[in-house]
């Protein structure tokens, strides 16, 4: 229940991003996310982690690489920038339920990583209630 | 006595106020007085008497670091202006043809014909964006109506009327009918007498009855008088068969399925209601504008790698982005204008406090998609002319230039404009996969034409623009009260400005507005200190 209400919370903040921003219209899209955690990295993930998850830019301006990653061996890692955002990059807490952010860190972990253990929604209920704070980046990765 | 006396007239008013406590006052005066409330601009700043051989580094060509370099210099600065691109505008952009869009991970060359464009960024000026409206006029850039709204676009919702989009008319007028006729049952059977006095239950029974164009039953239905907002089965004509036939309103359940509170709510807010207003022939004009003006200030090609301050001055350290050469900038100040996408990963030499604000400012993403048609078929075949229709696609919306109506030749659509889910979609797929989505969706609208008269497109995924990573900064309350202050605080010889340290979030008037107020604080301090 407290989680429900939290997760409503953040979805209200994203839709409406402080003040009245230039934008298309109000009101949800019927987008629907998949449900699998490759298909979600291609609706989101790789609209800036790219394809390859190798990631793009050049130091100083650039999405880090989630392939090959050390950073994710740790798997509270991912969970924690997820549920809050680091930098430029926006928590999904409001766009991703938490099945769809554990089934995407698992495809990233297991897929473009060697790493076995499994995110589950339990691991991402716990680091909402530890609150731990949010990793250094690892840009230069 | 009284008969000499005549009362001042509010300009007089205004005058004396603002000859005696100047501008501030009079802005406070006319705030009180209901006017001017919508933007903090009072006219340019007069910044003078810079001291002899002072100097500015202004970092970054977009709206904010254009007009800092523009007033600094005014102001009797030495202002040089350092910049990642071959460009100068920032987000302040327009594609036409034979330009190159180049994402991360993709080259696209723009085949619009002669004269038409895509507004890849900002794209409308509502008529309260004072400080953006005045620029305009100093610096000579015309402009022209937008076309915000338009009754006769469409509006479609997957699970809506079957999947049919329907005008905003039709749905606009159907549910202020129903919701009228059912506020006026409620009042009718005495549920809101404990509300309202009886004066104003009669008062709204009245309002309702004509607003919601209610029959003297208090119901909405089909009529004359409805057909005159909703329109007709057969328009009023001449002669013989003139008299008009009026068409059948949906009914209460359908016009809510469609969510059109979401567009009339859209529509409502200050900085989405007529007037507004669009550069003519593309809205680079403005950054070209201000570009005549600082351009022989402006390094191009200058990627910032490192910014550092000490008690006599700021050094910039940076590489030629086309050589490849490492060089350093020193000024005496600076006005640093990066996105905090960027910034927050360069070596910057500011307080810990500001590079935590840079660290809790996340950037939306969104992409917009052109497809050039051979010919208005929106306007000679659906009567559109302006505007947008509005889908829960991906695509979020299809927009019609409000420019050129009437003309034949192509015209480019703004095929896509969505923020949240369907951004992250589009912006993660190829170029040709994004035009292909663009088309299989917008022909919903369409589905005689749209695929048919389509000639070539282009798109612009914010995500994938190798200088700013995202699209605008995302405050929220939370992040607004722990970092505001710390982020546009001067810093030593640093002050930050740009479209993030705003509250005018994703609006040029944003970038405006914080370039004036930092600029001003960095005057005040170099006079200082
Ligand atoms: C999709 C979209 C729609 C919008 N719609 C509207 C609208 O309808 N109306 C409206 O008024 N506003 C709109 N906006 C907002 C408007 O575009 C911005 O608020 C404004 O242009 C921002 O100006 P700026 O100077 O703050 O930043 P920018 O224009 O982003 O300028 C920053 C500059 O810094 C440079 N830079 C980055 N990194 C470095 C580095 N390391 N070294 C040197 N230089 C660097 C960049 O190249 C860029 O030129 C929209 C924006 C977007 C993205």
């Amino acid at each position: 229940m407290l989680s429900g209400t939290l997760s409503l919370a953040v979805a209200l903040a994203q839709a409406s991003p402080g003040f009245a921003q230039d934008r298309p219209s109000n009101g949800e899209s019927a987008v629907e996310v998949s449900a699998e955690g490759r298909e979600i990295y291609e609706q989101i993930c790789q609209s800036c982690h790219m394809a390859d998850a190798k990631g793009c830019g050049v130091p100083g301006a650039m999405f880090p690489a989630l392939a090959d990653n050390p950073r994710l061996a740790d798997k509270d890692y991912g969970s924690i920038i997820l549920l809050k955002g680091r930098g430029g990059m926006p928590w999904f807490a409001g766009m991703l339920t938490r099945p769809q952010i554990a089934a995407v860190l698992n495809y990233v972990r297991g897929h473009f990583n060697k790493y076995q253990d499994t995110v589950t929604v339990a691991d991402l209920d716990r680091i909402t209630t530890a609150n731990p704070p949010v990793p250094d980046c690892n840009c230069g990765h | 006595m009284l008969d000499h006396f005549t009362a001042p007239t509010r300009r007089d008013l205004l005058r004396v106020i603002g000859k005696v406590g100047g501008g501030a006052a009079l802005y406070q005066t006319m705030t009180v007085l209901g006017h001017a409330a919508e933007s903090h601009f009072t006219g340019p700043p007069q910044l003078t008497g810079a001291r002899p051989g002072a100097s500015v580094l202004v970092i970054g060509a977009g709206l904010a670091g254009m007009l800092a370099a523009y007033e600094l210099t005014k102001a009797g600065y030495k202002v040089q202006i350092l910049e990642l691109q071959g460009r100068a505008g920032g987000r302040n952009m327009t594609l036409r043809g034979g330009d190159t869009v180049n994402e991360l991970g993709s080259v696209q060359k723009v085949g619009f014909a002669p004269g038409n464009y895509l507004n890849p960024g900002p794209w409308r000026i509502p008529y309260h964006h004072r400080t953006v409206l005045h620029y305009c006029k100093e610096l000579g850039v015309a402009l022209e109506p937008f076309m915000q709204s338009n009754h006769n676009a469409f509006i479609h919702r997957k699970t809506a009327f079957g999947g049919k989009p329907q005008r905003y008319r039709d749905l606009t007028i159907d549910f202020k009918g129903h919701v009228s006729e059912l506020l006026g049952k409620a009042l009718n059977a005495g549920a809101l007498d404990a509300a309202v006095t009886p004066e104003d239950k009669a008062r709204l029974l009245e309002a309702m009855r004509s607003w919601g164009v209610l029959d003297k039953n208090m119901t909405y239905g089909k009529s004359e008088k409805v057909g005159e907002q909703r329109g007709w089965e057969r328009p009023p004509g001449g002669g013989v068969n003139g008299a008009p036939i009026p068409n059948d309103p949906f009914g209460l359940s359908e016009t809510l399925d469609s969510k059109i509170w979401d567009q009339l709510g859209f529509f409502a807010e200050h900085a989405m209601q007529t007037s507004m207003f669009q550069a003519k022939g593309g809205m680079d004009r403005i950054g070209k504008a201000f570009q005549a003006r600082v351009g022989k200030t402006i390094r191009f090609n200058t990627r910032i790698t490192k910014i550092a301050q000490d008690e006599k001055g700021v050094t910039a350290s940076w590489t030629d982005a086309i050589t490849g050469a490492a060089g350093e900038t020193k000024a005496d100040w600076m006005v640093c204008t990066i996105p905090a996408s960027i910034l927050g990963q360069i070596d910057v030499q500011i307080a810990d406090t500001k590079k935590a604000a840079l660290k809790a400012l996340p950037y939306g993403n969104s992409v917009k998609i052109g497809l050039e048609m051979k010919r208005r078929f929106w306007e000679t075949e659906d009567a559109i002319y302006g505007g947008s229709s509005f889908t829960d696609q991906a695509i979020g919306l299809v927009s019609y230039p409000g420019h050129g109506c009437f003309s034949d030749g192509p015209a480019v659509l703004l095929g896509a404009y969505p923020f949240g889910v369907g951004a992250y979609v589009l912006a993660g797929m190829t170029p040709e996969r994004r035009i292909q989505a663009a088309l299989d969706q917008g022909a919903v609208f369409h589905p005689a034409h749209y695929k048919a008269e389509f000639s070539n497109g282009a798109s612009l995924a914010w995500s994938r623009m190798p200088w700013i990573l995202g699209c605008c900064a995302t405050w929220t309350e939370e992040s607004r009260a722990a970092h505001y202050q710390n982020l546009v605080s001067m810093d030593g010889r640093i002050v930050l400005a740009g479209e993030h340290c705003s509250y005018y979030g994703c609006w040029q008037e944003g970038a405006l507005l914080s370039s004036l107020d930092a600029i001003t604080r960095l005057h005040q301090r170099a006079l200082a200190g």
